[in-house]
This record gives structure tokens, C-alpha cells and sequence, in this order.
């Protein structure tokens, strides 16, 4: 990563990136596979009558999915690179929750609004 | 019909038909840019440059031609928006009385749009990432980015971008939607034609080329620092540098989401944004904006940076406030994802909604004030020296302070409900991004300049070129204020009320002024390039400068430093000169630097094929493309002889060549 910055050490940049096991990429591997499994079978298998339920179920099976795939595909934990890892996700996190936050917050209103007149043009199609 | 069918599949959508051969101004367009191109493509032919133009530049992994490459994308593509703005005041000043100007409105409307997108996307864009990729590394002391490859793959991703969006004025047509292509217009039902689709296809490709600048960047600022240069000892434009790829990275893949959401409904029929079927157009111009916003400050912040650098060396004094500047300039950074909003406050979500977004913009007033201020204390009892880095900084500080003033007009909701879409927003945006961004890159141009080449700008030319400027921006924009104002929108063609054409006609002569402005920069170019001999500099710190860059000879060798250095201050290379910093003579030793490679190019060219291919629906060549371009990036990973060493001879030689050339100046070697 940095070879150009230490000349004589042009092939010891390898020491510095976390290495992952096989076990835990199985480990990752089959978590991911399961948690993509169960939101199909909550779906297609008509598990609960409530749709509100399904999705939530869904968006949790895809929370734990993302961490999943850190931890498991990205090495990260909160000391790797001397905590800019944590940093980064930390500033991640901040700016996923305003933009999914804010846009549903600005839509809501939005569709409060003005909506009416185009709910019922929606239904009409 | 067998045989047009057999050319559908051959050329997609593209038919002899797509040639603008009826419109004169193309043709003529047309045909000067052909005859320069031959010239020019002649003359690297006839002096036998090819080889050396690919060896040292096009396949060339350095930070710092990629950087001078990246400067003479934005400035050529300058010149093509420039063109536009000329075409677009020429028309608003003839199409009163009855005139329906000269453009035709499928052609006026493509022209603000194309104006739009290029003067943001290829010219803003490729001018900062040029000047942070020049200045970033020799900043922090080190010898390249920390991903040399990708930084050649992503201007040449970039520079794909910006064929693909020129291809469009010969080979079919452009968007006619405004510069963000907001739906349902830019929707498959009222856009048909390919001018929505060269707009996504040219943003995607060039998109890849930004995102990945940005993780470079910041993967080089983090990880590659100096010895001893903490992040608070970091030089103010590296700290700018860095918030501005944060905002990349962050910002971007917004724009490329909302592209693919777009692509969908344009390609396969999808009802993202087309209304119906629960669809909702408001919602592409909310998600736009979530990129649109963080992308102002992306293009103003390495600016603030470049001002910085330039009022403290100019001043003879440390920057004013280094700490409240860094911090300004983080607030900056995430602020700039709390005010989306404010560029639709009238598109209907309500008070309390407008309140928030209002009043977060307003605030941003605050960092931005507090660096007005410490430049302002920065200079005051300085001992400062009017070079041209200096005027474009001062011209900066008043023109950005009306820029800014009338920003926070337009964040009072029930203000922006009346100036929204008028031309006093058209003259608040062009106020801050020439102001600020234009202007900023004119200051690092002429500051920096005589790092990259080893001569400075012609001073004449450059003060001629300044004038132009900083006169012709006031007198085209003054006067959009006051139409603004009067309730003139915005992207108008023709006009009713008479008494209004003396407004355009002034800011016309702006526009001219700024003409002069331009070629007088060309001019200085060539004049400083004519008298390199009287314009060297051999002292490798030409302007008595402040930080490591100024540390290395101009140009810098390609290893950057021989030894890197060790630093014990905000202003390293200040620091150094009055210990009375020794330069090492001896001890070298061999370093290792990354290797040039042609495979950035190829790719590029292979995405413009794919771009160009599903522009026209030619789904052979979009298929084939891509797998071609599958299988070079993957190949490319396997070059495992990606490194090679400098002898420590070579490095030897070009040292001494240095201090040869500081004796030659009366500095002390």
C-alpha cells in the first residue's frame, strides 16, 4: 500500500493487511447464505400474514447481513488501521441515517401534503 | 424489411439521420474541430511524439503528470463550456422584439444543459482532483498516491466521460432537460431520443473515475503522511483535500444509484421516478440533491485550501487560526449532508421541513465566516506581495462574500419560494463557483505552476487574465441579480418584455470581457512556455513558500524526495529553512517506484465503447465491450512486476543536477 513511501520495504506492505482465515470464511459464508436464505423462505413460504412483519423481519435479516459481512469479509473490528476503520464507520453510519432518515422524512411530508389528489390518480391506473 | 433490421442489430439506433448534417452551426463547429484535430494529431505525428506522449504520459503512473493531465482536461473542456455560455447570451441578447434569437430550441436547450453538466463534471471536477493530485503527495512528503494504477485508471475514466459527452454534439444530440436531468421530462415518454442517455452513460463512466480519485486520495492522506506530520500539522489544503474525498466517497454513489434507477426506468420500463405504479418523481430530485449538495462543497473546499496556502505565503505569516480553519472545515464537510433540501424548498413538503433545511443552511455561514475572517487575519500586518496567486485570493475574499450573502437569502424558505428557479439563482451559483471555485483554481494554477514545470507564469499576461476575469464576471452576473429580482426565470429563450434586453445585452459584454479573460490565459501559456529561460526558477521555492512541496526541486524528480523528510511543525518547510535545514548529498539509495501501464487507457476506452454502445442500443458492442472489459481488469491483476527500482546512481545524478542548480541561483545547496 505504502511502497512508494518506504523504498526498502517495497513487498512488506502484505504484513499490514488483516488476513482471514478459512474458517472464517466458511463461517461468513454460510451466515451470508443463510441470512439471504430466510427473508426468501419468510416471502415465497407466506410465513406471516402481516406485511409490515415480513419486511421488518427482512430489513433485520439485512442489518445482520451487513455486519456479517464485515466482520467476516472486511476483517474489521474496532482496532484494525488504528481505529480509522471505526472512524469511517462511524461517519458511514452517521450519513446512511440522514440520508435514509431525511428522504423519508422529506417524502412523508411531502406525500402528507400533496398527495391526496395524486393518491387517487394512482389508484385510478 | 430484412435489411434495415440487419442494421438495427449492426448500429442500434444510430441511422445516417443522427448526423447533424441540417444544422450549420454543428457543421461548422464540426469542421473547425476537425481541421484542428488533424493539425494537431499531424503535428504529434510529423515530430514523432507518439511514443514519447505514451511512454512518459498517457500510460504514466506519476501523481504529478497525472495531476498536469487532469489541469489540461479541465481546460480544454473550459473552453467547450465556455463556448455554450457564449452561444446562450448571444441568444438571450438578440430574442427580444419579436427575434427568436439564433438557436432553434432543441438546440438551445441542449446547450444549457450541456453548459451545465460539462462546467460541473469536466471542468470543475478534473481541475480540483488535477491540483490535489499534483499537490497532495509532495505535501505530506511522500513519493507517489498510495494506488498508483487507479489514480492513471480514474483520469482516463474521467477523460471517457468527457468524449462520450462531446460525441454527443456530432453523433446524435444531447440532453434537453437541464443540467440534472430531472423527471418525468428526462423520462423515456417525453426524452426518446439518446440525449438523457449520453447524459447518464458520460456520468457513470466518469463517476468511477471520481469515486475511486477519492479513495485513493484519502487512502494516500491517511496512510503515506511524513514522519512527525500529525494530522494537525497536516498543510491546510491536504486537510481540505482530505474532507473533500471524504465527501466523494460518501457523496457519489448516491449519483451513480440514482443514474442506475434512472437507466432502469429509460431501458427496461421500469416506474421509479416515472409517477404511477408508485412511482414518484420528487424522489430522484431528493436523491440527486443528497448528491448534489455534498458535490458544491467537494468542488469549494480544495479551493479554501488553495487560498489558505496562498494568503499565508503571500503574507509572509502563519495562517491565521489553523485549528478553528481545520474545524471549519470538518463542520463544513458534515453540514453539507444536512441542507439537500434547500435547493426544492418549493417543491412541497411543508414548513417544518423548509424550517429545518433553512435554518442548516444558514449555519453553514458560520465555518465559512469564521475562514473569511482568519484569511482576513492571516494578511493583516503581513508583509504581502501582490503576485497573482495573491489578486485571485483577494478577489476571491470580496466576490465570495456577495456570493455567500445572496446563498443565505435564498436559504429564507419564503424568499427562495420567490426566487426559486430565477435568474438570481443562476447568479448566486455562478457567483460562488466563479468566485470561489474558478477563481481558487486559477490561484493554485498560477501558485503551483512553477512547481510542475520549473518556470512561473508570465506575470504580465497573468494580471491582463485576472482583470478580464474578475471585470467580466461582475459585469454577466450583476445584472442577472437584478433580472432575478425583477422575476426573469431561468434556461428562457425568448423574451416579451423589451425593456428588459439592456440587462443582457450588459451581461453579454461580461461574457466578452471573460472571453478576454480566457484567451489572455492562453496567451500567458504560451508566453511563459516561449520564456522559459526568463521565467526559471532554479530554487525550487520560488515564492519563499511554507510547506513540503517547496522543499523538492521544480520540477520535482520522479521519486519526488530523496530522503523523506521528518517534521516537526504545521509549516514543515518554514520550520526547516530557519533551523537552517541541511540538504543530505550523500547516502543514497535505490528507490522503488511503481511502473507505468497502458491498461488504465485501454479500460477507459473499452467503458467509452460501452458507453457509446448502449447510448445507440448496439447491444453486440455493449456486450462485447464488457466482457473485454472483464477480462483486462482481471488480467491486469495478474501483473505481479508492478515495481521497479530508481539505482541509487540515477538518484545521485539528479541530486547533484539540483544542487548545480541551486548554486546557479546563489541559494545555499
Amino acid at each position: 500500500m505504502s511502497h512508494a513511501g518506504n523504498s526498502d520495504h517495497a513487498d512488506a506492505h502484505h504484513d499490514e493487511l488483516p488476513q482471514g482465515t478459512m474458517r472464517g470464511y466458511v463461517t461468513g459464508f454460510v451466515l451470508a447464505a443463510v441470512l439471504t436464505i430466510i427473508p426468501f423462505w419468510l416471502v415465497m413460504g407466506g410465513v406471516f400474514d402481516n406485511r409490515t412483519i415480513t419486511i421488518l423481519a427482512i430489513m433485520v435479516c439485512a442489518v445482520i447481513q451487513i455486519v456479517v459481512h464485515m466482520v467476516f469479509f472486511l476483517h474489521m473490528d474496532p482496532r484494525s488501521e488504528g481505529g480509522w476503520t471505526l472512524l469511517a464507520l462511524g461517519f458511514t453510519i452517521i450519513i446512511v441515517v440522514i440520508m435514509i432518515a431525511g428522504s423519508l422524512w422529506v417524502m412523508y411530508h411531502l406525500n402528507a401534503n400533496v398527495m391526496p389528489l395524486g393518491r387517487e390518480m394512482n389508484q385510478s391506473f | 424489411m430484412p435489411d434495415s433490421s440487419f442494421s438495427q442489430i449492426v448500429f442500434g439506433r444510430l441511422t445516417l439521420e443522427s448526423f447533424p448534417f441540417s444544422d450549420p452551426i454543428l457543421v461548422g463547429t464540426f469542421t473547425v474541430v476537425a481541421i484542428l484535430g488533424i493539425a494537431i494529431l499531424a503535428a504529434i505525428t510529423r515530430y514523432g511524439w507518439w511514443g514519447y506522449l505514451w511512454k512518459e504520459w498517457f500510460t504514466s503512473v506519476d501523481h504529478k503528470r497525472i495531476g498536469a493531465m487532469y489541469m489540461v482536461l479541465g481546460i480544454v473542456m473550459l473552453l467547450r463550456g465556455f463556448s455554450d455560455a457564449i452561444m446562450m447570451r448571444l441568444q438571450q441578447a438578440l430574442a427580444f422584439g419579436g427575434s427568436e434569437g439564433y438557436l432553434p430550441p432543441y438546440h438551445y436547450d441542449q446547450i444549457f444543459t450541456a453548459h451545465g453538466v460539462i462546467m460541473i463534471f469536466f471542468v470543475a471536477m478534473p481541475l480540483i482532483t488535477g491540483l490535489m493530485n499534483f499537490v497532495v503527495p509532495l505535501q505530506i512528503g511522500a513519493r507517489d498516491v498510495a494506488f498508483p494504477f487507479l489514480n492513471n485508471f480514474s483520469f482516463w475514466m474521467t477523460t471517457a466521460g468527457a468524449v462520450l459527452v462531446m460525441a454527443s454534439l456530432f453523433i446524435g444530440e444531447f440532453a434537453k432537460t437541464g443540467w440534472l436531468a430531472y423527471p418525468p421530462l428526462s423520462g423515456i415518454l417525453y426524452s426518446p431520443g439518446v440525449g438523457v442517455d449520453y447524459f447518464i452513460w458520460s456520468l457513470q463512466i466518469a463517476g468511477i473515475g471520481t469515486t475511486l480519485s477519492g479513495i485513493n486520495l484519502i487512502a494516500t492522506i491517511v496512510k503515506m503522511r511524513a514522519p512527525g506530520m500529525t494530522l494537525m500539522r497536516m498543510p491546510v489544503f491536504t486537510w481540505t483535500a482530505l474532507c473533500s474525498n471524504v465527501l466523494i466517497v460518501a457523496a457519489f454513489p448516491v449519483l451513480t444509484a440514482v443514474l442506475v434507477l434512472m437507466t432502469l426506468d429509460r431501458y427496461l420500463g421500469t416506474n421509479f421516478f416515472a409517477g404511477g405504479l408508485g412511482g414518484n418523481p420528487m424522489m430522484y430530485v431528493n436523491l440527486i440533491w443528497m448528491w448534489g449538495h455534498p458535490e458544491v462543497y467537494i468542488l469549494i473546499l480544495p479551493a479554501f485550501g488553495v487560498y489558505s496556502e496562498v494568503a499565508a505565503t503571500f503574507s509572509g505569516k502563519r495562517l491565521f487560526g489553523y485549528t478553528s480553519m481545520v474545524y471549519a472545515t470538518i463542520v463544513i464537510t458534515i453540514l453539507a449532508y444536512l441542507v439537500w433540501l434547500h435547493h426544492f424548498f418549493t417543491m412541497g413538503s411543508g414548513a417544518s421541513v423548509n424550517a429545518f433545511f433553512g435554518i442548516a443552511t444558514m449555519i453553514i455561514s458560520i465555518p465559512t465566516g469564521a475562514k473569511i475572517f482568519n484569511w482576513l487575519f492571516t494578511m493583516y500586518r503581513g508583509r504581502i506581495r501582490f503576485d497573482e496567486p495573491m489578486l485571485w485570493t483577494l478577489a476571491f475574499m470580496l466576490t465570495f462574500v456577495i456570493g455567500g450573502m445572496t446563498g443565505v437569502m435564498l436559504a429564507i424558505p419564503p424568499a427562495d419560494f420567490v426566487l426559486h428557479n430565477s435568474l438570481f439563482l443562476v447568479a448566486h451559483f455562478h457567483n460562488v463557483i466563479i468566485g470561489g471555485v474558478v477563481f481558487g483554481m486559477f490561484a493554485g494554477i498560477s501558485y503551483w505552476f512553477p512547481k510542475a514545470f520549473g518556470f512561473k507564469l508570465d506575470p504580465f499576461w497573468g494580471k491582463v487574465s485576472f482583470w478580464f476575469w474578475v471585470a467580466g464576471f461582475y459585469v454577466a452576473f450583476m445584472p442577472l441579480y437584478l433580472l432575478g429580482l425583477m422575476g426573469v426565470t431561468r434556461r428562457m429563450r425568448v423574451f416579451q418584455d423589451d425593456s428588459l434586453q439592456i440587462w443582457f445585452i450588459i451581461a453579454g459584454f461580461g461574457v466578452f470581457l471573460i472571453a478576454l479573460g480566457i484567451a489572455a490565459f492562453l496567451i500567458q501559456i504560451y508566453v511563459s512556455i516561449r520564456d522559459r529561460e526568463r521565467l526559471a526558477d532554479l530554487t525550487g521555492d520560488p515564492w519563499n513558500g511554507r510547506t513540503l512541496e517547496w522543499s523538492t526541486s521544480s520540477p520535482p524528480p520522479s521519486y519526488n524526495f530523496a530522503f523523506t523528510p521528518v517534521v516537526h511543525d504545521n509549516d514543515a518547510w518554514w520550520d526547516m529553512k530557519q533551523r537552517g535545514y541541511v540538504r543530505p548529498l550523500d547516502g543514497f539509495r535505490p528507490i522503488a517506484m511503481p511502473k507505468n501501464t497502458g491498461a488504465g487507457i485501454v479500460l477507459a476506452g473499452l467503458s467509452l465503447a460501452l458507453g457509446f454502445a448502449m447510448v445507440w442500443y448496439i447491444w453486440w458492442l455493449a456486450a462485447a465491450s464488457f466482457v473485454a472489459l472483464l477480462a483486462v481488469a482481471i488480467g491486469h491483476t495478474f501483473n505481479y512486476a508492478r515495481m521497479f527500482d530508481i539505482p541509487a546512481d540515477d538518484v545521485r545524478r539528479s541530486e547533484d543536477e539540483r544542487s548545480r542548480q541551486l548554486a546557479d541561483s546563489g541559494a545555499t545547496p
